[in-house]
């Protein structure tokens, strides 16, 4: 494995990040190394510019030729301030049209940045200038909404401070920014799975799994008659993540787990890490074994603070979480991902050089009859059920009350059709999960149920109208949309300006999407009635039912769309109109 | 469903924030349908492509089966050029014996996916070899049957008003998530015996195979076989008489790629 050339000291100097204040990195005046940027700049601008450009970059032996801001990938962490006006001038000296999307943040529609929706792109050797008031705080990101950039390397964070200090001061403050890494071009991808959807799954059932299976279901006969039941719907349990570590190398700030990104700290600093999901197509299961994470913001929106061991994060979605390590050691940032294909990696220790434990990662999660949608069934489950569950008490699943709203509109269940192969019969709550894989796995994992606001909710209105969506898709295929339909199928979604709506999402496949509404936010209906989480993205799991609601107080032509990229491309997308 | 009508409704439908309306009134609607004159992108600039075309060619044979009584070699395979819902296929298979091709098949078809796993496909077959030629309309079917299944059945009729069909099957068992061993199948059934070509009425030939491959990549994976060709019933019999080999089991070696 080909190891970067890079000086000690150079990392060294990009990696001593004393929390706020301590380095002095001009925001435009960006080090182009291929180990990424993850400085937060000393202080906040609403002047950037930022230049899009090829730039060599390898990575544990991948080596490509990225579409990236400022030569770095991830890009600058561009710093706001809360109540101020930025101006961003992009200049595109790429041989494509590009785009900026600034992913989660509220902003008049023509400078969201997708081409086709807000704007006409960034045409070859033009410039763009952004300009929007920032009306928000928190951790957010910035991607490239164009020909899939996104995926090889046009992303990078924002954080944006706020008018008031967060409620928990910390010492240091780090960007912990994860991704893939791979040489494999996103056509060729695509073209691969159209043709095998199966391509990078490697981690299938097979007759050398067949003992091991057996012995978790408690036979060899329920094993093959589990086998059987998905065999006969020409599906795989196994079908985790579509694109996988064969080819994904995941990083941490632009790291690979072996080059180890560093934050330091002094034994009992607190540290707020700002975790973004900026990969196209992985979840990741996050921990620091040896340290209580207190989560306290979710895409964002400061929550409750909640004391967890990990948390799933995904694609798209941020979350800001607060540590004080005691003891003078290494503690390992450890993110697998979601099929345990890999893991991104990096450290926090008081000096450098140091590495923690790098726990094993866990049996890869397998689906089962829940996620197919059909509720809970007495199946004898075949993941991991080693401990009792130690999550936090007080989760009943049952729907969070909700008052009806005037008028429904009910597409009824999915077309068993060409773009869809599957119907969820009788789709369950299951923001009280942690996700497939991380369920009684004997550590306290965090739920979309924990997530509690801060404040009440601005719009204290029932919703007026509620649309329900279908998320379908035929994995035999590669194809995927909504209610059966990819996009270029379908209408716009509208909504009159000022329209209080209730989102409802039915996923009807057995994988979980990231649904990501620009614009505007989507507030999640978990039970905590006006305290409901804002979020710009939310993890629709498989065979759930989903709600939340939305007030379409900006108008325009919004992106609407699952935030697996290749998702997306094939047909997961809708524009949502607000006039 | 009247969907002017449900526009118009919601059209109408003024926001009154405070009222929570007793019954809901379920609509059966989708909120996505599509309209006729509104766009849902700037001209000319949709912001995603999901009507792509690919393009990929896959040989499942490319062979050589060695027995004492001779050796030949065999090929079998596909590629395709379209959409999720359009495409153009190709199937092209033969066998080269000491010089002489015999079973050459060649398929061009029209393909139309018609539902989750299955594909309708029409146009022409041209048997192509070292024998006599002739000429087929085609139609059948392509597809997943249930088990994840490969499944192929195509029904012909020639210019001379014959009719055939050919069967095709074939099933993965992973061993590994790399060593897969794979049984296949096909048959071919013609209405009228045509000798010239080696062909009887009824079930007149069987081409099978167990295959073990090892998937180097996904789309390169050598892999030995035992396979048998042989003739059936009516064609057996002619075979038969005219002192030729009647079926042959034999080791044979190839690769399995794609692109």
């Amino acid at each position: 494995m080909l190891k970067h050339p890079i000086s000690s000291s150079r990392i060294t100097r990009r990696q001593f990040v004393t929390g706020l204040g301590a380095t002095t990195l001009l925001p435009n005046a960006a080090r182009a190394t291929p180990l990424g940027n993850s400085n937060i700049p000393a202080v906040s601008s609403n002047q950037w510019d930022l230049r899009i450009q090829r730039s060599k970059i390898t990575l544990d032996g991948k080596t490509l030729n990225a579409p990236c801001v400022n030569g770095t990938v991830p890009g600058p962490v561009l710093r706001w301030k809360e109540g101020e006006t930025v101006s961003l001038t992009i200049t595109n000296t790429l041989k494509e049209d590009t785009s900026i999307h600034w992913h989660g943040i509220r902003l008049p529609s023509q400078m969201d940045g997708v081409p086709g929706l807000s704007f006409y792109g960034i045409p070859p050797g033009q410039k763009f200038t952004y300009t929007f008031p920032v009306q928000q705080s928190g951790t957010y990101w910035y991607h490239s909404h164009s020909n899939m950039q996104e995926a090889i390397g046009l992303y990078g964070a924002i954080i944006i401070d706020p008018l008031t200090p967060d409620p928990i001061p910390c010492e240091r403050d780090y960007v912990i920014f994860l991704g893939e890494w791979t040489d494999a071009m996103p056509d060729d991808i695509i073209s691969n799975l159209k043709m095998q959807s199966d391509y990078y799954n490697f981690r299938q059932r097979t007759l050398a799994s067949l003992p091991k299976e057996a012995q978790h279901a408690g036979s060899t006969s329920a094993a093959l008659k589990d086998r059987l039941m998905w065999s006969r719907m020409n599906m795989a349990a196994t079908d985790i993540s579509d694109v996988t570590g064969i080819v994904y190398t995941y990083t941490l700030n632009g790291h690979a787990p072996d080059t180890n990104w560093t934050g330091l700290f002094r034994p009992g600093e607190r540290i707020r890490l700002r975790f973004i999901n900026g990969a196209a197509m992985t979840f990741f299961d996050v921990r620091i074994p040896g340290l209580e994470m207190l989560v306290v913001q979710a895409d964002g929106n400061n929550v409750e603070p909640v004391p967890v061991d990990e948390f799933r994060i995904g694609v798209a979605e941020t979350y800001d979480v607060i540590v004080q390590p005691k003891d003078n050691r290494a503690y390992t940032l450890f993110a697998q991902s979601e099929d345990r294909t890999g893991y991104a990696r990096g450290t926090l220790a008081p000096a450098l050089r140091m590495s923690g434990i790098i726990p094993p990662m866990d049996p890869r999660p397998v689906r089962t009859m829940v996620d197919m949608g059909m509720g809970h069934m007495d199946m004898p489950s075949m993941s991991t059920m080693k401990m009792p569950s130690m999550n936090m008490g007080g989760m009943a699943m049952n729907m969070p009350p909700s008052s009806p709203s005037p008028i429904v509109e009910d597409p009824g269940p999915p077309p068993l059709n060409v773009e869809n192969q599957n119907i969820a019969q009788a789709p369950i709550d299951r923001t009280g999960s942690p996700g497939d894989g991380l369920e009684h796995n004997g550590r306290r994992v965090l739920t979309y149920k924990h997530l509690r606001a801060l404040r009440p909710g601005t719009d204290p209105r029932p919703p007026s109208r509620e649309i329900i969506l279908h998320l379908t898709g035929n994995m035999e295929r590669y194809i995927w949309g909504f209610n059966g339909r990819k996009y270029s199928e379908s209408g716009p979604i509208r909504l009159h300006k000022g329209e209080r709506v209730r989102f409802t999402l039915i996923n009807d496949t057995m994988m979980e999407h990231p649904i990501h509404l620009h614009g505007l936010w989507s507030e999640l209906e978990n039970g905590h009635g006006e305290y409901r989480p804002y979020k710009h993205t939310l993890i629709s799991q498989p065979g759930s039912r989903m709600s939340y609601l939305v007030t379409a107080d900006v108008p325009g032509m919004w992106a609407y769309h699952c935030h697996l990229l290749y998702h997306m491309d094939l047909g997961m997308f809708r524009t949502v109109i607000v006039s | 469903m009247n969907r002017r009508y449900i526009f118009s409704l919601i059209g109408l439908f003024t926001l009154t924030p405070y009222t929570v309306a007793a019954q809901p009134s379920v609509q059966y609607q989708a909120a996505d349908a599509p309209v006729a004159n509104i766009s849902t992108h700037l001209p000319g600039m949709p912001p995603i492509m999901d009507q792509g075309t690919w393009f990929h060619g896959i040989f499942n044979e490319l062979e050589g089966r060695y027995s004492p009584k001779g050796t030949n070699f065999r090929w079998d395979g596909e590629g395709w050029y379209g959409s999720d819902y359009n495409k153009f296929w190709i199937k092209s298979e033969g066998t080269l014996e000491k010089g002489r091709l015999s079973d050459g098949q060649q398929d061009f078809l029209y393909s139309r996916a018609v539902s989750s796993y299955w594909n309708l496909q029409g146009g022409v077959r041209v048997d192509l070899d070292d024998g006599p030629t002739r000429t087929w309309a085609a139609f059948g079917v392509q597809g997943l049957a249930l088990y994840q299944f490969e499944f192929q059945a195509t029904g012909y009729v020639s210019n001379k008003g014959r009719f055939a069909s050919r069967l095709e099957g074939s099933y993965d068992f992973l061993l590994t998530n790399r060593l897969i061993l794979q049984p296949q199948v096909e048959l071919n059934l013609y209405t009228k015996a045509d000798p010239a070509r080696q062909v009887g009425a009824g079930l007149s030939d069987i081409d099978t195979g167990l295959r073990l491959r090892y998937e180097i990549s996904r789309k390169f994976a050598p892999y030995i076989a035992v396979t048998y060709s042989g003739y059936l019933t009516q064609a057996h019999r002619f075979a038969r008489q005219q002192g030729e080999q009647t079926g042959t089991t034999r080791f044979t070696f190839g690769v399995r790629s794609w692109f």
